[in-house]
C-alpha cells in the first residue's frame, strides 16, 4: 500500500450511513485494522483522488465525547489522538437536532471537519428541508448533502475535505455560548489552565474538567492536581445552581444551541400518513404477529441456507467427481485426495453456506431489521442476564463465531460482553451447520438434525443462566436508537458481504488444503491410527464412537466442517452408512457441534477477553461436549 | 381524626383498587377489620377534607391529594421495608407490619436519609415499586453527592414514563440512576424539560419504544421506569 497523502475519518451516529459512504468511496481493498490496546477493529481504506492517495477510515457509531460504549471510546480516541487530516462528520438529515449535539461537541475540540448531511431523499419524503447554506454560515464548515446508498454526492465529500484540510483552522471556535454562568466558570478554569499543556484545546479542557470527563481529569490531574480540585469546585457550583450535575446542564444546553440552529435552518410539515417505515414497525414490533414474523423470518433463513447450500454442495461434489482421474502412486493421491478435495470442501462451504448469509446479514442490517430482534428478544434475554442487544453477536454466531466474537463488542460492561461471547461460541456456526445438515440431516433423518439444533438452544439459555448467576452483577439494560427501515442498496450489500468474507476465504482456504495433505499423508502412514489410539479411551470407551474419530476431532479444531469431509478420506469410503450406525452419527456431530471453538474463534477469543478466559471457554465446552456425548449414546443406545 | 388512621384507609383504598377506581365500603371494613358504619362515618370525613371522593353505595376513589398523600406514605413504606430486611436482616414475613406501623412516624429527613443510606433502592423486598422521592432535584448524584438537609419540594405530580399510554406524551423531570445511565440518556437528548412520547411498549414488561427530538428509542425497562415525567394534561 503506498503512503497515503492525508487521512480522512468518518464520524457520526449509529445508522446514518457511515459504512455506506464508506463503501462507495472505497473498493475491495479494504482492510480491518487494530486500534492498539483496545484491540477494537476500524475499517481502513484506500482512495485515489486527483492522483491523491486518501485514506478513509470509517469509524464506529458514537453519540457523544462522553462516551458509553467500548465502540464509542475507540472513535473519541481516534478523533482526539490521532489527529486525522479532516473529520467527515455524517449527519442524519431527517434528525439534524440529535445529530448536531455530536457535531457541536467536534466543533468544540476544533477538529478539521466537513459536514455530509445524508439521507436528504428520506428527510424530503417526510417533509423535511434544510436550508444547507444556512447550516454552513452558522457553524462555518462545508457542508455537502448526499444520498449515500446512491452514492450521490460522496466524491463532492473529497472535494471539499480536500480544500478543508489545506486550509489550517483557527482552533478555538466558539460554536457555543453557554449561560452566563457557566461562562463566566469556564473563564475561570481556562486562565487556571494556562500553564498546562495536554494537547487539547484550552476552552475544551476546561469544559472537559467541568463535565468531570474521566480520561481529562486524570491527565490533567496526573500533573497539576490543583487544577482538578479548582474544577471541581466550579463544577459544583453549577450544579447548585441548576440542581444537576454540571455535565447534565452542559448536555442540556449543548441540546438548546443544537435545537435552536435547527429551528432555524429546517423546515418540516408533518406527513398527512404514517410513512412506510411506521407502518412497518407496527407489524414487526407488535406484540404478536412482530413475533410471528421474527421466527418466520429466521426459520426461512436457516430453510434457505440449508437448501440452497447442500444444493450447491451437491452440485460441487458431482462435478469433482466426474473429473475424478484414475490416481495411482504416493504424489497424485496426495495432490487429489488431500488438495484438491479440500479445495472443494472450503469452497462448497464458503459459497453455500458462508456467502449467502453474509448477503443475508447485509440486507438485514441495512434495512434496519436488525434492532427490532433487539427490542423484540429484550425481555426474554433477561431471564439469562443480559439484554437485547445481545441478540445481535448471537445471530452474527450463524454464520461465523469469528465475527460474532467481535460484534460483541456492542455490549456496554464487561460481564455481558463475557457471557455473550461465551454464548456466542455456542451458537451453530455454517460450520458446524454442514456437519449436523451433511451427516445427521442427510444421513439420519431431518428430525434429528432439528433434535440437535433444539439441544444447541436448550445449552445456550442453560449455559446462559448458570454464567449469569456465577458472573456478579446485573445487566445495564438496553438503551438503543430504533432507526427507521430503509431499502438496502444492493452495491453496498455485496461490498459488506465480499469483505467479511474475504478473511475467511484467505485464512481457512489455505489451512484446510495443508490439513487435509497432512491427513492424507497421515492415512499412508498410518499415523493416523496411533493419534486415534491414543484417543480411543475417550472416543471408543466413553462415546462409543469408532476409533478413527478421534484424529477427525482433533483435526476439526482447525476447522469444523472439515471433519465431515475427512470422515469420508479417514474412513476411506464414501458409504458413511457402513462404517457408522445412526447413532453414532448423532453423537459425532453433538460434540462436534459443542466441544470446542475451532482455531480462528480461539484466536478470536483471546483478542476479546484474554487469554485466560478463552481457556476457560474452550476447556469447559470440550468437558460438556464429551460429557453430553457420552450420555447422549447411553440413552439413544437403549432405543435406536 | 389521627393522621394515622387517615394514612391507613389511603392506604386501604390504594391496595384494593391502585390509582384509579372505587373501593367498596365493605372491602375497606374487611381489610382495616372495622364496622361498615364506622367506614362510613371516616370516608365521609376524609371525602370533606378532600382526599377522597365517597358516593354512598358505590365506594371511595382517591382524590389527585390523596393520590400524592398515600404515594408519600407507600415511599416509606418500602424504604422502611428494604430497611428491616437489608439492614437489621429481619426475616422478610415480618418486614411489612413493622413498616406498617413505622412508616406513620418517620419525618422526610428520615425519609431522605434512608434512600440515600440504603443505595437509592428501586424495589421493596417483595417487588413493588418505590415512588419518587419529592425533592426538587433533577437526579439522584446531587442528592449523593453531598449531605443535603431537606430542600424545596417538588410541586407536579411525576409518574414513570412507562405509566404513558402510546402516543401519551410528557417532559423529563427527574432520572434515577447512575452517572453514565444518566449521562447517555441525556446524550441521546433525554435532558430535563425535554418532551417525549411513548410509541409502543414490548410484551410482559419488555423494553419501551420513546419518541424524542424525532428519533425514536428503545429503552429497557429497568431504566425507564426510573425515567420520571409530568405527563401531559397532569
Amino acid at each position: 500500500m503506498q503512503k497515503p497523502d492525508f487521512t480522512i475519518a468518518l464520524a457520526g451516529n449509529a445508522n446514518v450511513g457511515k459504512s455506506s459512504i464508506f463503501n462507495q468511496l472505497t473498493g475491495l481493498g479494504q482492510i480491518v485494522g487494530n486500534w492498539p490496546g483496545k484491540t477494537v477493529e476500524i475499517a481502513e481504506g484506500l482512495l485515489v483522488h486527483h492522483w491523491k492517495n486518501i485514506k478513509v477510515i470509517d469509524l464506529p457509531g458514537i453519540y457523544s465525547l462522553s462516551t458509553y460504549s467500548q465502540e464509542e471510546i475507540v472513535s473519541r480516541e481516534y478523533i482526539a489522538l490521532e489527529h486525522p487530516d479532516v473529520v467527515v462528520n455524517v449527519v442524519d438529515a431527517t434528525a439534524l437536532e440529535r445529530n448536531l449535539f455530536f457535531t457541536l461537541q467536534l466543533l468544540e475540540m476544533g477538529t478539521p471537519l466537513v459536514i455530509a448531511l445524508n439521507l436528504v431523499d428520506a428527510a424530503k419524503k417526510k417533509g423535511i428541508f434544510i436550508g444547507k447554506e444556512r447550516l454552513q454560515q452558522l457553524l462555518d464548515v462545508p457542508v455537502v448533502p448526499t444520498i449515500a446508498t446512491k452514492g450521490i454526492g460522496v466524491h463532492e465529500i473529497i472535494d471539499e475535505a480536500i480544500k478543508q484540510a489545506a486550509k489550517k483552522l483557527p482552533i478555538d471556535k466558539n460554536v457555543i455560548r453557554y449561560g452566563p454562568e457557566i461562562e463566566k466558570r469556564i473563564e475561570k478554569l481556562e486562565r487556571v489552565l494556562a500553564g498546562v499543556n495536554i494537547g487539547y484545546p484550552l476552552r475544551w479542557t476546561a469544559i472537559k474538567l467541568l463535565e468531570e470527563d474521566s480520561e481529562i481529569v486524570n491527565k490533567v490531574g496526573a500533573k497539576h492536581p490543583d487544577v482538578v480540585v479548582a474544577a471541581n469546585i466550579l463544577a459544583t457550583e453549577i450544579s447548585k445552581i441548576h440542581k444537576e450535575p454540571c455535565s447534565n446542564v452542559i448536555a442540556s444546553e449543548r441540546y438548546a444551541v443544537s435545537a435552536r440552529i435547527v429551528k432555524e435552518i429546517q423546515i418540516s410539515k408533518e406527513p398527512a400518513k404514517a410513512s412506510m417505515s411506521e407502518r412497518l414497525d407496527s407489524l414487526s414490533m407488535h406484540s404478536i404477529w412482530g413475533y410471528a414474523l421474527m421466527f418466520t423470518i429466521m426459520l426461512s433463513i436457516l430453510m434457505f441456507m440449508s437448501l440452497f447450500g447442500g444444493w450447491l454442495s451437491e452440485t460441487l461434489r458431482n462435478l469433482f467427481e466426474s473429473i475424478n482421474p484414475h490416481i495411482t502412486g504416493l504424489w497424485p493421491d496426495l495432490a487429489w485426495n488431500g488438495g484438491i478435495v479440500g479445495f472443494y470442501a472450503t469452497l462448497s462451504v464458503a459459497l453455500g453456506f458462508i456467502l449467502p448469509f453474509y448477503l443475508i446479514l447485509g440486507v438485514l442490517e441495512d434495512s434496519g431489521y436488525l434492532p427490532k430482534i433487539a427490542y423484540l428478544m429484550d425481555r426474554p434475554c433477561h431471564t439469562i442476564g443480559l439484554h437485547g442487544k445481545a441478540c445481535i453477536p448471537l445471530l452474527l454466531g450463524f454464520g461465523c463465531s469469528v465475527p460474532a466474537c467481535v460484534g460483541c463488542r456492542i455490549m456496554e460492561t464487561k460481564r455481558d460482553r463475557l457471557i455473550t461471547v461465551f454464548l456466542s461460541t455456542l451458537v451453530p456456526c455454517s460450520a458446524r451447520t454442514v456437519v449436523i445438515l451433511g451427516l445427521v440431516g442427510a444421513y439420519v433423518g431431518v428430525q434429528w438434525a432439528i433434535a440437535l439444533y433444539v439441544v444447541d438452544f436448550m445449552l445456550i439459555f442453560i449455559i446462559g443462566k448458570i454464567l449469569n448467576r456465577l458472573l456478579p452483577g446485573v445487566s445495564v439494560g438496553i438503551i438503543m436508537e430504533m432507526p427507521p427501515y430503509r431499502l438496502p442498496s444492493g452495491k453496498v450489500v455485496v461490498k459488506q458481504a465480499l469483505n467479511r468474507f474475504k478473511p475467511f476465504l484467505i485464512t481457512a482456504l489455505p489451512l484446510i488444503i495443508i490439513g487435509s495433505i497432512v491427513v492424507e499423508a497421515m492415512r499412508i502412514t498410518n499415523v493416523l491410527s496411533l493419534v486415534s489410539d491414543a484417543l480411543s479411551p475417550v472416543t471408543v470407551v466413553w462415546l462409543g464412537l469408532p476409533a478413527f474419530t478421534g484424529f477427525l476431532f482433533i483435526f476439526g479444531v482447525i476447522r469444523k466442517e472439515a471433519a465431515l469431509v475427512l470422515l469420508t478420506t479417514t474412513a476411506g469410503t464414501l458409504d458413511i452408512h457402513a462404517v457408522m450406525s445412526p447413532v453414532q452419527m448423532i453423537v459425532f456431530a453433538l460434540v462436534i457441534m459443542i466441544y470446542v471453538p475451532c482455531v480462528a474463534t480461539i484466536a478470536a477469543l483471546i483478542r476479546e477477553i484474554g487469554w485466560k478466559n478463552a481457556a476457560i471457554i474452550t476447556f469447559s465446552e470440550i468437558g460438556l461436549a464429551v460429557l453430553l456425548g457420552g450420555i447422549t449414546f447411553r440413552v439413544l443406545s437403549l432405543f435406536m | 381524626m389521627p393522621q394515622e388512621q387517615i394514612e391507613e384507609y389511603l392506604e386501604a383504598i390504594y391496595d384494593i383498587t391502585g390509582i384509579q377506581g372505587k373501593a367498596k365500603t365493605t372491602e375497606i371494613a374487611e381489610r382495616l377489620k372495622n364496622a361498615p358504619a364506622s367506614v362510613t362515618e371516616v370516608l365521609q370525613r376524609m371525602d370533606r377534607d378532600g382526599l377522597v371522593k365517597y358516593e354512598p353505595y358505590q365506594g371511595a376513589s382517591l382524590t389527585k391529594r390523596g393520590e400524592n398523600t398515600v404515594t408519600r406514605i407507600k415511599r416509606k413504606h418500602r424504604l422502611l421495608e428494604v430497611f428491616l430486611e437489608k439492614v437489621l436482616h429481619l426475616p422478610r414475613e415480618h418486614v411489612h407490619d413493622q413498616a406498617c406501623k413505622m412508616e406513620h412516624v418517620i419525618n422526610d429527613e428520615t425519609e431522605q436519609a434512608l434512600c440515600k443510606t440504603l443505595g437509592i433502592p428501586t424495589e421493596c423486598p417483595h417487588g413493588s415499586p418505590i415512588p419518587p422521592c419529592n425533592i426538587d432535584v433533577k437526579n439522584c448524584n446531587e442528592c449523593l453527592s453531598e449531605y443535603n438537609p431537606i430542600k424545596e419540594k417538588r410541586k407536579q405530580k411525576l409518574t414513570s414514563i412507562t405509566t404513558l399510554k402510546p402516543g401519551q406524551k410528557g417532559k423529563v423531570e427527574f432520572i434515577r440512576g447512575g452517572r453514565n445511565v444518566v449521562q447517555r440518556l441525556c446524550d441521546l437528548g433525554l435532558t430535563n424539560g425535554t418532551c417525549v412520547s411513548l410509541v409502543r411498549e414490548a410484551p410482559l414488561k419488555g423494553p419501551v419504544e420513546i419518541c424524542v427530538r424525532g428519533c425514536n428509542v428503545v429503552i429497557g425497562r429497568g431504566i425507564a421506569d426510573k425515567i420520571f415525567i409530568q405527563a401531559e394534561g397532569t
